[in-house]
């Protein structure tokens, strides 16, 4: 492991602390108002206050959760879906993976934004997980891309060819032979998708389609934004969140570049 | 010609694809908001309007969903997207049709502008590797971890609130009139200068690190060790052998990349109150005007498959291999 991979680490197991504990150690309730209206960052207030005196640091605090939840929740669920629909097509071949290819490009080309917008504001309550499911419905197809194309340059290997001839069932080979040589492109795809998902959780957030009544990095940004923050010159307010959604987003892909670079050596580091 | 005509007919299944959601959409979710809208809006409709919004809306249960979407098929052939709330009575075909082009003339210039650039930045990083353009790789992944429209934020609290230098938001100055003079082109000008940069710094980094990726890889190809036998000169090596295998990732990423930039950018001509697409989708998200937001989201989806068949043209052009199986 280099030292990008491991920044990488501690930024994420930082900010899945701050997600747990952050209920707790929020000094302020995130939502409650005080006399202090829009003051800059001070010893009382670390990230300064709101147009209503909400306490800043505690609502990024609180706000972490929501953020990591989603992040989790699309991860797991856009992963598992993008290798049942790659795995499967890249090992079949034929019809089915003409249909599979199709069905996953169609939802790359489609632009994911507009559609996740139209679904969300026609829900009736969007909550966190609610919102999770959807964007997880179009995160999986550039994972099962990249595992297909990964699959078929398997399926034909020898060590693949000896269980068939062995008579292994077909699931068993998927399972114990095909999975475990693709954990690499696995794992990024994961890393992908977690960042995919929580940009896309913000802005949704940011936008105003998602219930404002949990916290997220986004639900602040957005109350700066119709509260013209930015005309007043409060600055304190949509910096941290969007300074921690950057480093959130960068240590992802410090940790994708890790994987990358142990599944593809030309990419390491040139030794003099 | 083959990987043409494979490529267009891919690009109409998905238009197709598109236009059912449109369609499914409404009918699947709970609730019934456009129904309400319509109440609301009571006699200030007529009867061609509702008609209408019946048909797009799928609000005439004694119709079958095949006749329903047979129905909805004739509209949008007739043009007929039903009429905007927001902009009541604007039929939304007109509020889409003034907007367009300024969404196309500032995403389509941008995405442009970045995707040359982080190429050209991501041939010299690949092939000057362990050089000081290393660094440029921590920095290009910290901007690409930045949220569109929160740069966005920042530019303009920076070059526009703290520093007065342009303006932040909308497409041309208040008073102008819309026609080819020098003053408003100008002002277009001046106003595209802050979304436009928003857009190329947040979007260039991805082409720089994919570009990067692949030119270090093909420089460890033998083709490339041939080609410095022979004694051709580094440009030659750099740009007809290696940068010109290196980019054929990066022109059919566009076509896959293209979806997630239009959204980020969408974003961005809300924050800049930009009179373009985004900006409408925006304002229909605000009063719930389902007629624009699905109008926005076929409006936006055609236009990234026709610049999908565009980039193909141009993969076919720098690809021989795809030209000898037709």
């Amino acid at each position: 492991m280099n030292v990008k991979t491991k920044l990488g680490l501690g930024i994420l197991s930082f900010f899945t602390v701050i997600g747990v504990i952050g209920d707790w150690i929020a000094p302020y309730d995130p939502s409650a108002m005080s006399d202090d209206l829009l003051s800059p960052p001070s010893g009382a207030h670390w990230f300064g206050t709101t147009m209503t005196g909400q306490d800043i640091f505690s609502q990024v605090l609180v706000g972490t959760r929501g953020v990591m939840v989603v992040g989790l929740v699309c991860g797991v669920l856009a992963t598992v879906l993008s290798i049942v629909v790659g795995v499967t097509a890249g090992f079949l071949g034929g019809a089915a993976d003409e249909a599979l290819s199709a069905l996953s490009n169609v939802f790359l080309v489609i632009p994911a934004l507009p559609l996740i917008i139209i679904v969300a504001s026609m829900l009736p309550s969007a909550d966190t997980v609610l919102i999770a499911a959807v964007i997880s419905l179009t995160a999986w197809a550039w994972g099962a891309r990249v595992l297909r194309a990964q699959t078929l340059s398997l399926r034909r290997r020898d060590f693949v060819e000896a269980a068939r001839a062995s008579g292994e069932r077909t699931w068993r080979i998927i399972v114990f032979e095909v999975l475990p040589n693709l954990m690499a492109v696995i794992a990024s795809g994961f890393v992908g998708t977690v960042i995919f998902a929580v940009m896309l959780q913000i802005t949704l957030s940011f936008v105003g389609v998602v219930s404002l009544s949990t916290w997220n990095w986004g639900t602040i940004l957005f109350w700066a934004q119709s509260n013209q923050a930015l005309g007043q010159g409060a600055w304190w307010w949509f910096v941290p969140a969007g300074l921690c959604i950057a480093l959130l987003g960068t240590a992802l892909a410090l940790i994708n570049f890790g994987i990358d670079e142990y599944a593809n050596p030309r990419l390491r580091k040139v030794r003099a | 010609m083959t990987f043409l005509l494979r490529r267009a007919s891919f690009y109409l299944i998905t238009l197709w694809a598109a236009i059912t959601a449109n369609f499914l959409l409404p009918r699947l979710l709970p609730g019934d908001p456009v129904q309400a809208m319509i109440t609301k809006l009571g006699g200030r409709l007529n009867s061609d309007a509702m008609a209408s919004l019946y048909i797009l809306f799928g609000l005439d249960e004694k119709k079958s969903i095949w006749e329903q979407y047979v129905d909805y098929w004739g509209a949008l052939l007739r043009g007929d997207l039903g009429l905007s709330f927001t902009f009541f009575p604007t039929p939304v075909a007109d509020v889409l049709s003034q907007s367009l082009p300024w969404t196309l003339g500032l995403i389509g210039v941008t995405t442009i502008i970045a995707f040359l650039l982080g190429t050209l930045i991501g041939v010299y990083a690949g092939w000057k590797r362990g050089s000081w353009m290393d660094t440029l790789i921590p920095v290009t992944t910290f901007l690409s971890s930045i949220p569109y429209f929160w740069l966005g934020l920042i530019v303009i609290s920076v070059f526009s609130v703290t520093f007065p230098l342009l303006p932040a938001s909308g497409g041309y100055a208040a008073g102008l009139v819309p026609e080819w003079s020098g003053e408003f082109v100008g002002s277009v000008l001046e106003h595209a200068v802050l979304p436009g940069i928003t857009i190329v710094v947040s979007s260039v980094a991805g082409w720089i690190l994919g570009m990067r990726n692949m030119m270090v890889t093909v420089t460890a190809e033998d083709y490339v060790l041939v080609a410095r036998a022979k004694g051709l000169s580094e440009k030659r090596i750099m740009f007809a052998y290696a940068a010109r295998n290196a980019v054929l990732p990066s022109i059919s990423g566009f076509a896959l990349s293209l979806g997630f930039i239009v959204g980020g950018a969408l974003l961005v001509e809300m924050v800049f109150s930009y009179p373009g697409l985004g900006y409408v989708l925006f304002q229909g998200i605000g009063a719930k005007d389902y007629p624009l937001m699905q109008g926005v989201f076929l409006v936006i989806t055609l236009a990234v498959l026709v610049a999908n068949l565009l980039a193909d043209v141009g993969y076919l052009l720098l690809d021989p291999r795809t030209r000898r199986e037709g």
